[in-house]
């Protein structure tokens, strides 16, 4: 029961960290609750799609189906948190100065919330359809009692949602005035992560080039896949090994979204309100 | 001088034939939560196709940080991925899902097996 607990949390960490960070970055926006949980809700039922398609996804593409969904879903992702980032440059004082003196919430805020439930399903759907499967294989070998692997299915997922809810605490004990400025940085080096991490699904498809297998090895310090390097993969996009086309993915990324933001953020109040 | 140029044109055409008929590829079997083979040998610098059919009824995730990989089986069911090119070396590899007995490695040599 313990190893079924351990394996599922170690699946569903990932999914539960972003979750944290959406919920920290949203703080504010009116019906948030009802976007976010809607996109948990659609999370799961893709990750059962998935876990039963399993077979034919990995047949697609040459037997590349589950590099290329991977990246595919990552992609949109990025694309999502990215949006998230310029929207937030724009109307954080709003929501800030908003919750300050009148103790309302932002009501214009469907579009980021779409983008960010968006980002939600995705999360959970990737480790999601993992975690189903898993439980599936286990239930259907009847090996170790399903029973216990059941519950320690249920502890795995209870431990996600733990650190989902710690994470989100945390990132409110940063005063309000500066609480999307972090929030906004962190999202930014998520989709920073996710777009490395679509660039080497990209490399093990076979269609694009690696551009150098590993730039560094950072293995013996920390490994990306202990629990904290998968915690730090997740938040930021830690590599050991990271190859070229993921640091370039990475860092394209990651100056695009913090230039971007801070133009739009500086941009004169006028055009501001206009846009 | 036609002749020469002739064999050496069939020379290129045999060489380019035999290389793209023969891609290294290796099938590997999952029962008992066991790879078979649990090492084997793949010549470094390419590209190698490994196919894994998975014969018990339970998902395993093949995974493998020395490869940079992670690829969901379903319960029977069977897979094909692609791994390297690889630098000479040791690669090991798990069964995430039941990492004590689905434990294996890839040895990359250079200049073919």
């Amino acid at each position: 029961m313990l190893a079924a607990a351990l394996i599922v949390f170690r699946e569903v960490l990932e999914a539960g960290l972003i979750v944290g960070v959406v919920l920290a970055a949203t703080e504010g926006v009116a019906g948030r609750a009802r976007w976010i949980a809607g996109g948990v809700v659609g999370g799961v039922a893709g990750a059962a799609l998935v876990a039963v398609f399993a077979q034919q996804l990995s047949e697609a593409f040459a037997g590349a189906g589950q590099s290329v969904f991977n990246a595919a879903i990552l992609v949109a992702a990025v694309a999502m948190l990215s949006w998230h980032v310029l929207w937030m440059s724009r109307h954080a004082r709003e929501i800030v100065s908003d919750m300050q003196t009148l103790g309302r919430k932002l009501t214009a805020g469907e579009t980021t919330l779409m983008a960010m439930a968006t980002v939600v399903a995705v999360a959970v759907l990737r480790e999601g359809s993992e975690v189903v499967l898993f439980l599936y294989g286990v239930a259907a070998s009847g090996g170790g009692g399903p029973l216990a692997m059941a519950g320690g299915g249920l502890i795995g997922v209870a431990g996600g949602a733990a650190v989902s809810f710690l994470i989100y605490r945390g990132l409110l004990a940063i005063p309000t005035g500066r609480l999307f400025a972090v929030t906004n940085g962190l999202v930014a080096l998520l989709a920073a992560g996710m777009a490395g991490q679509a660039a080497v699904y990209l490399v093990q498809a076979g269609l694009i080039p690696s551009l150098g297998d590993q730039v560094w090895d950072t293995s013996g310090l920390l490994r990306d896949d202990s629990l904290v390097g998968r915690a730090l993969h997740a938040l930021v996009g830690y590599s050991d090994r990271p190859m070229g086309v993921q640091l370039i993915a990475y860092l394209v990324v990651l100056t695009a979204l913090i230039t971007l933001g801070r133009h739009i953020g500086t941009a004169p109040k006028a055009s501001r309100r206009a846009a | 001088m036609r002749t020469l140029i002739l064999s050496a044109i069939a020379v290129v055409a045999i060489a380019g034939a035999a290389s793209a008929a023969t891609p290294p590829a290796v099938t590997l079997t999952l029962k008992n939560h066991r790879f078979t083979p649990a090492t084997f040998t793949v010549p470094a610098g390419q590209k190698v196709r490994i196919t894994l059919i998975n014969q018990d009824p339970a998902t395993e995730e093949f995974d493998s940080h020395d490869l940079r990989l992670e690829q969901v089986v379903t319960p029977m069911g069977r897979i094909t991925f692609d791994i390297g090119p690889l630098q000479p070396g040791q690669y090991s590899f798990m069964g995430e899902f039941h990492a004590e007995t689905a434990q294996g490695k890839v040895i990359a040599v250079a200049g073919g097996r």
